[in-house]
């Protein structure tokens, strides 16, 4: 399976840090996912193969990690934080907004492969809030039109 | 990226460089980078921890260990190479402290890392950044490769004979990795389920080595301290609770932000002055003071010093540092819902009281929420809390314990509006609180 030279590079180069080969499974596992879109069945054999790991031991960590996933979704996955600093200054009111312009619900995807939504618990801007993370972009002290201005963006893109 | 604040009240030791350009490692010179650790490296290991015990510094990450304690626990002799590792992985719901120095002040946060090294005799240290916080990753990596580019990093760093590695790491989503023993397993590539303890991290940790953990704030402090002393660090804050910390002020307030205040400074005057008070002109109904894992303050509570020693008198925590404050518009059983879920999900399932209390608490508050309460299920919320605390491996069953006891406790008044039917009397008209019931059914 073939990865990015970028990729295989920090491979390799994360293969020296550390004393056993299957520390670089995690980070590993969402770089391979940014550039597949998903951790498919094949990036978890490469990485078995490569890290001398089963198959099973290596699903066995990524269904640990809540940003790995294993089907495709939007090329714009739109995070909506919902956790305490964000609930109270609108984040749930953001969240149903997004639903209901995209037609989404929580980890849905819309028909044209556009955008992914997704509730999500912190995400470190609490003293920004509501605050939500686009792929890995933040857009933070959001309101509504604000936010379909984010979105706007995006779709536009 | 987020927004700087400052506040005439702010003593700037950790938040210094931000806004200077310091990820820049030529300004980070000019701004007195790398003279710690140049420093550090003319002293002996012993001396260094010694400075550090002396400025009272505590952990940052939340629970408030005395750092240089910390590290005098490591064995000096090990048959296994010792390890620094920092952690970044930022994620207790009302902190964001952390994201502000690795985009600010990077290099500091290397140099507190190499110290803590050579207080040790670790050779190599891991900084674990957490997945979320891809551009600060790319910084750090920056940093690292900077710093390795001049020789402070890798062998023989200014010239001292001394040999030390600096890596990054990064997470995949995970709000438990951010626990000491998961945060090790994580590393070493496998689901972040917390150790037993004993043996504590810094006798057996990273691939069994001796290893200190500490947080990304506690490191940035390290260079400091070296530099203006341990007694000048220590007489910044109160007897016991060394220097400044970086406080995330969140929630109804008119300026949220993050503001470095010294260790003491009272929680009433930094919600009315610094937080320049509650939104809208309403009043103030209860605070979050370190992060949502720490027991609530009702309003008529908060004139209290945010030191650790003070706040934990005072019956909560200064935890992480995340304070949210809470305005009378709010239902505090959907408040206490909201934590439940983040815990629920966060939960690894590895300790059976965790695991099945806050499933238990989140759907019987999910009912009582939604109208379909019992009076015994506020008594029965409390007693499922209190029998996670102090029952699982790591600290995540009392993180969630803690909270919903208080809010019990102090807004038993606002459980008991709920019941018999009645709607919430905070929600609003086409509220997702009012749509809860039919979710139910399901």
């Amino acid at each position: 399976m073939r990865f990015s030279d970028a990729f295989e590079a920090r491979f390799t180069e994360m293969l020296t840090h550390y004393p056993t080969k299957r520390s670089v499974l995690v980070p590993t596992l969402l770089f391979a996912q940014d550039e597949v879109g998903y951790v498919s069945e094949d990036v978890i054999a490469e990485l078995a193969t490569r890290l001398e790991l089963t198959t099973l031991d290596v699903r066995n960590v990524m269904s640990y990690y809540s940003m790995l996933v294993t089907k495709p979704r939007g090329k714009y996955n739109v995070q909506v934080c919902t956790n305490i600093a964000c609930t109270l200054k609108g984040g749930d009111e953001l969240l149903s907004h997004c639903a209901k312009r995209l037609g989404i619900g929580h980890k849905g995807t819309t028909a044209d492969g556009q955008f992914s939504l997704e509730e999500v618990e912190c995400i470190g801007a609490c003293s920004w809030a509501p605050a939500i993370q686009v792929n890995y972009d933040f857009h933070e002290n959001l309101d509504v039109p604000k936010m379909d201005a984010v979105l706007d963006g995006y779709a536009k893109k | 990226m987020a927004d700087l604040v400052s506040h005439p009240d702010e003593v700037k030791v950790v938040s210094r460089r931000f806004g200077l350009g310091a990820a820049n490692l030529d300004r980070y010179l000019e701004l007195d980078g790398y003279k710690a650790v140049q420093k550090a490296l003319a002293m002996q290991s012993a001396d260094i921890i010694e400075e550090v015990k002396k400025s009272n510094l505590r952990g940052r990450g939340g629970a408030g260990f005395p750092t240089g304690l910390k590290w005098s626990f490591v064995p000096k002799e090990s048959a296994k190479p010792k390890y620094v590792l920092c952690n970044g992985d930022e994620s207790e719901p009302g902190t964001c402290k952390d994201r502000l120095i690795f985009e600010h002040d990077p290099h500091a946060v290397i140099e507190g890392a190499v110290i803590a090294g050579l207080a040790v005799g670790a050779r190599k240290a891991y900084i674990y950044v957490r997945g979320e916080y891809r551009y600060l990753s790319l910084i750090m990596q920056k940093a690292i490769a900077d710093a390795y580019g001049r020789g402070f990093l890798g062998k023989n760093i200014f010239g001292s004979g001394i040999d030390f590695d600096v890596f990054w790491h990064g997470g995949a989503g995970a709000y438990e990795v951010g626990e000491e023993s998961a945060l090790m397993e994580s590393l070493e590539g496998k689901r972040g389920i917390p150790r037993i303890r004993p043996p504590f991290p810094a006798v057996v940790g990273l691939w069994g080595g001796p290893t200190v953990i500490n947080n990304v704030e506690t490191l940035a402090s390290v260079p400091h301290i070296m530099l203006g002393g341990g007694e000048w660090f220590a007489n910044l804050g109160t007897p016991r609770n060394g220097g400044t910390r970086l406080f995330c002020l969140s929630g109804h307030m008119n300026r949220c932000g993050v503001y470095e205040l010294p260790l003491g400074y009272n929680l009433k005057k930094m919600i009315y002055e610094v937080g320049g008070g509650i939104t809208g002109g309403r009043s103030l109904k209860a605070v979050v003071p370190g992060g949502s894992s720490t027991p609530l303050f009702r309003a008529d509570e908060i004139d209290v010093a945010m030191d650790f020693d003070s706040v934990a008198k005072a019956g909560s925590m200064l935890g992480s540092g995340g304070v949210t404050a809470i305005d009378d518009q709010t239902c505090m059983v959907k408040f206490a819902l909201r934590i439940i879920k983040f815990y629920q999900h966060e939960s690894c399932g590895w300790c059976i009281p965790c695991r099945e209390g806050t499933d238990w608490i989140k759907k019987s508050l999910t009912r009582f929420h939604a109208g379909g309460g019992l009076r015994k299920d506020i008594d029965d919320v409390k007693y499922l809390a209190q029998n996670m605390l102090g029952r699982t491996f790591c600290p995540l069953g009392d993180a969630a314990a803690m909270p919903i006891i208080s809010i019990v406790d102090k807004f038993r008044d606002e459980f008991e509006a709920h019941l018999e039917g009645r709607p919430c009397p905070h929600a609003k008209e086409g509220d997702a609180a009012n749509a809860l019931l039919p979710m139910l059914a399901h």
